[in-house]
């Protein structure tokens, strides 16, 4: 009934060998033992568990690990190093933005692929965009400081 | 290797385990170093009276202080560093905080009330000043010069007329134990305090304190790196789900175990009324406990309808009754009135919904056990372990990990139990994370209440007699920790009898009404054991219920009066320098007009100010909040806040403006989204669909805060101060901006369409 499945996690090849129908994110965080994604709800309702698959962000929580096969997947960790940051955790860092920091995975992966597409947004696309992310602490205010901070840096 | 940064002591006394624990893993943990004992031999008893149970001087001038209160996120930790660098006379890169643990630091009452800084960063300042006091004392002995001729900087101690002579920290003490017994008020918890006979620093000198330093565990979590609760892994771990019942207060009459036969390695684990399932893989676990089998007892209709919850409320008889106001004669004064004003609130019952529901490991074997857990109250989740474990408390290990977000005593509390149980149950180590119709729907929820407001003015406008009144849950069914089974899902479910205290409370502030009298009652609980619906701590427990009532109140006498909400206040707060100020300082800054009467909007979007002030435990805040309100869709948007906070002295500014924030934004989410919702049998608020948030196209466009410093005093609180203090300044604002006086939050676009219609 389990299946070997393979695929490339921040640049390394891994393999799990699963039920199909597993989540993802159980193959990142509980069989694999990376830090992030995060488990918050298991129904794609707070993007915790966001991972790039390919480079499009997706709730890894609702994705069975058979559809991920074969694919890239980036997590929160290989979006970016100490030594070579992605211009949103630089962003996050000066504006020390988490709390709790349980949420991150989700807005940080969902920003990065939005700045992307919208490399100057307003602050209403912005808003727009991160609909459907959640963050219990009410860190939004400085959120939308990094999200900003970030886009200014990379225009 | 002397640890040196936080992460690295963690790692080397063995607090986050992470796939090095072995079979008698507990010994090894326990044999792994306690507290600094890996590098400094001979350590005294890890008792509140002995100075090394505070502080330690390590061989290369690096300080850790053993901190027994908790960060949740906002920086206290950062703080506690700033406290104790300021008093050693060290950088503030020297000093590392280590925090609950209970191999390391004492019980100091976890996070609690907001009393971080105010009491637990007091307590680390008194001994960190005493520990300068010893290696001055030392340095004078060694130097052969009077101590006060003696100064220290970054941990050197010289004589300033030679200026070669020193000697540093390290030299004087590094590596070995101070042995200094200190004064303790042989209390635990929030109440322990040291008296030392050093005096710490006068404020006018102060170089760390009241400069702003950032976290560094922000760069860790946000490069995903920081290892939460939920990465703690011990070899050999089973994976736990707990099943609750379908309907509250139903008990399993028989469980099926071949309905989860084909999943591997899934097991029934059962002791009384508590079921639960483990499997060696995680995934496998949560599907077993999908597919398992269970009949319930019927269904006992437990709660009332939640129409009618207020009305519940309302008609329940009391099970006590306080009255801590009650000045002059406001019976005689409301007789002679020239006009009553009187109105009633509502506030509903409300989800911790952490981000993530709670995750806890525990390893019981051996005579022995150690628990990690995210529960905000290490020291006292330990202690509750202990007694489900049945074993000695100096057998068991408490360890914090940072876990998904925790206000209060939520849903890691009854994980710790759960995890505990579990482990002592299979004999294996278990790690258990509650899925998210766990996290929300069966977390200890805040209290519903209902509030009346009822004042007398005289002819002139004059407020002659001021009654205020609550009733409602306690706001501890279950406790605020979980020392006891008692207070926990697992231990209620295999025998243990909960007691709720009873505790409600008065609106905090100083308003001078002649006649006053605030009083209150509360409820019995709806059903006792077992239920998702038992009310405990939500931040600022019972804050934004009152004062979402009493400062909505305050706005309508002074409408009724004839007055401007601000100096309708000031007039009566003339008494209090320090309470006026946060609203003159507010009302200057957000330069606040004056208004007797609300401005209603005539557009679709509609927009006012409305101004509340509230104190906390010494905290005093003052909010005006700008809202729109959009006569189409009822929908409220909270724009624009402005704060006034007095917290006494600030230790970190940059960190408490970013601490208002979470405040503001969390408490519009309890004003403007949330309820938690349930029907006769259950509870049905049991995700994110079920039970909304705010999210970022909710936020505010602008916070501003004014921080008002007062170095002279001691630190108060500010992790919950601001929250009670937002719900009323958008109700008022809403009623600037619409003329309709919302009285029941959650206010909702639906209940504002309505209450529009209604004019």
């Amino acid at each position: 009934m389990t299946q070997k499945f393979s695929f490339v996690v921040d640049g390394k090849p891994a393999s799990v060998t699963a039920d199909p129908a597993m989540p993802l994110l159980y193959a990142l965080h509980a069989e694999l033992g990376l830090n992030n994604p995060k488990f918050g709800c298991g129904k794609a309702q707070c993007g915790a568990c966001t991972v790039h698959l390919d480079g499009a962000p997706v709730r890894s929580c609702v994705m069975p690990v058979s559809a991920a096969a074969g694919k890239h997947i980036i997590t929160l960790a290989g979006l970016g190093t100490p030594e070579n940051p992605h211009p949103l955790q630089t962003a996050y860092i000066a504006e020390q933005v988490p709390q709790c920091g349980y949420c991150l995975s989700g807005w940080v992966m969902t920003a990065a692929a939005f700045l992307k597409s919208n490399p100057k947004p307003s602050d209403a696309d912005i808003r727009q965009a991160m609909a459907g992310i959640k963050c219990r602490c009410g860190t939004h205010m400085a959120i939308m400081r990094a999200i900003k901070r970030a886009a200014q840096a990379m225009a | 290797m002397n640890p040196t940064t936080r992460r690295d002591f963690l790692k080397a006394s063995g607090s986050l385990v992470v796939s090095v624990s072995i079979p008698g893993s507990v010994a090894t943990a326990f044999s792994q170093g306690i507290g600094s004992s890996a590098t400094i031999g001979g350590k005294p008893p890890l008792v509140p009276d002995q100075l090394d149970s505070w502080i330690a001087i390590f061989p290369d001038g690096s300080v850790t202080a053993y901190f027994g209160k908790m960060d949740m996120g906002q920086g206290v930790d950062v703080a506690i560093a700033q406290m104790v660098a300021e008093e050693l006379d060290v950088t503030f890169d020297r000093v590392s905080v280590v925090m609950g643990d209970t191999a390391t630091s004492c019980n100091q009452g976890g996070a609690s009330g907001s009393t971080g800084i105010q009491l637990g960063g007091v307590t680390l300042r008194n001994a960190a000043s005493e520990a300068r006091r010893i290696l001055v004392k030392r340095a004078a002995k060694r130097l052969q010069t009077p101590a006060e001729q003696l100064v220290v900087e970054d941990g050197v101690v010289r004589d300033p007329r030679y200026g070669m002579v020193s000697v540093s920290y390290g030299e004087l003490i590094g590596g070995q134990h101070f042995h200094h017994k200190v004064e303790w008020n042989k209390r635990y918890g929030n109440a322990l305090a040291l008296k030392v006979q050093a005096k710490p620093k006068d404020p006018s000198q102060h170089k760390v304190v009241g400069k702003s330093f950032p976290q560094k565990i922000v760069a860790e979590k946000v490069y995903g790196r920081a290892e939460y609760i939920t990465e703690v892994k011990v070899e050999g771990m089973l994976h736990g789900r707990v099943i609750r019942p379908p309907n509250a207060g139903c008990t399993p009459v028989a469980v099926d175990e071949s309905s989860i036969r084909s999943i591997q390695g899934a097991r029934v684990v059962r002791d009384k009324n508590y079921v639960a399932v483990v499997a060696e893989r995680e995934w496998d676990a949560v599907r077993a406990a999908e597919a398992l089998k269970v009949t319930w007892t019927p269904q006992c209709a437990p709660y009332p309808p939640m129409e009618k919850l207020h009305q519940h409320i309302r008609e329940a008889k009391p099970n006590g009754k306080g009255m801590p106001v009650n000045r002059g004669d406001v019976d005689a004064a409301l007789k002679g009135a020239a006009r009553v004003v009187q109105a009633e609130y509502e506030w509903p019952l409300q989800s911790h919904a952490s981000m993530g529901p709670a995750c806890a490991v525990a390893d019981v074997r051996g005579g022995e056990a150690r628990l990690w857990t995210g529960s905000q109250k290490p020291h006292f989740a330990r202690d509750g372990a202990a007694k489900i474990a049945g074993l000695p408390i100096d057998k068991v290990r408490g360890t914090w990990v940072m876990g998904p977000g925790c206000y209060g005593r939520n849903d890691a509390g009854d994980a710790a139990h759960d995890a505990t149980l579990l482990s002592k149950l299979t004999g294996r180590p278990v790690r258990v994370q509650y899925m998210r119709h766990e996290g929300t729907g069966w977390d200890p929820k805040g209290p519903a209440a209902v509030f009346r407001g009822k004042a007398g003015l005289d002819a002139a406008g004059n407020v002659v007699a001021y009654e205020f009144y609550g009733k409602g849950f306690t706001r501890q069914e279950v406790a605020t920790n979980e020392s006891d089974p008692k207070d926990t899902i697992a231990g209620q479910l295999t025998g243990w009898k909960p007691k709720a205290t009873i505790i409600f409370q008065h609106p905090a502030e100083v308003y001078g009404f002649e006649n006053k009298r605030c009083w209150w009652e509360t409820i019995p609980t709806l059903l006792e054991l077992g239920s998702p619906l038992r009310v405990s701590h939500l931040r600022d427990p019972l804050g934004p219920e009152l004062h979402f009532a009493s400062e909505s109140f305050i706005d309508e006498v002074a409408l009724a009066a004839g007055a401007d909400p601000v100096a309708f206040r000031l007039r009566y707060l003339a008494h209090d320098a320090r309470h006026a100020a946060v609203v003159k300082a507010v009302a200057e800054k957000a330069r606040w007009p004056a208004r007797a009467n609300p401005n209603r909007g005539k557009g679709d979007v509609m927009v006012g100010r409305g101004v509340s002030y509230t104190e906390r435990n010494g905290t005093v805040v003052a909010m005006i909040a700008e809202v729109e309100v959009d006569r189409r869709s009822g929908r409220v948007w909270a724009k624009k806040f402005t704060v006034a906070h007095d917290c006494g002295q600030i230790i970190n500014p940059d960190g408490l403006k970013l601490t208002i924030e979470g405040n503001i934004v969390q408490a519009m989410s309890r004003t403007l989204f949330e309820e938690v919702r349930f029907n006769e049998n259950n509870v049905a608020s049991i995700d994110w669909a079920t039970y909304p948030i705010l999210e970022l196209a909710d936020a505010p466009e602008s916070v501003e805060i004014v921080l008002i410093n007062r170095p002279e005093m001691r630190p108060q609180g500010a992790g919950e101060p601001a929250t009670r203090t937002v719900p009323a300044a958008i109700a008022n604002a809403i009623f600037d901006a619409t003329g309709v006086r919302v009285r029941k939050v959650p206010i909702t676009p639906e209940r504002m369409k309505a209450a529009l219609a209604r004019i």
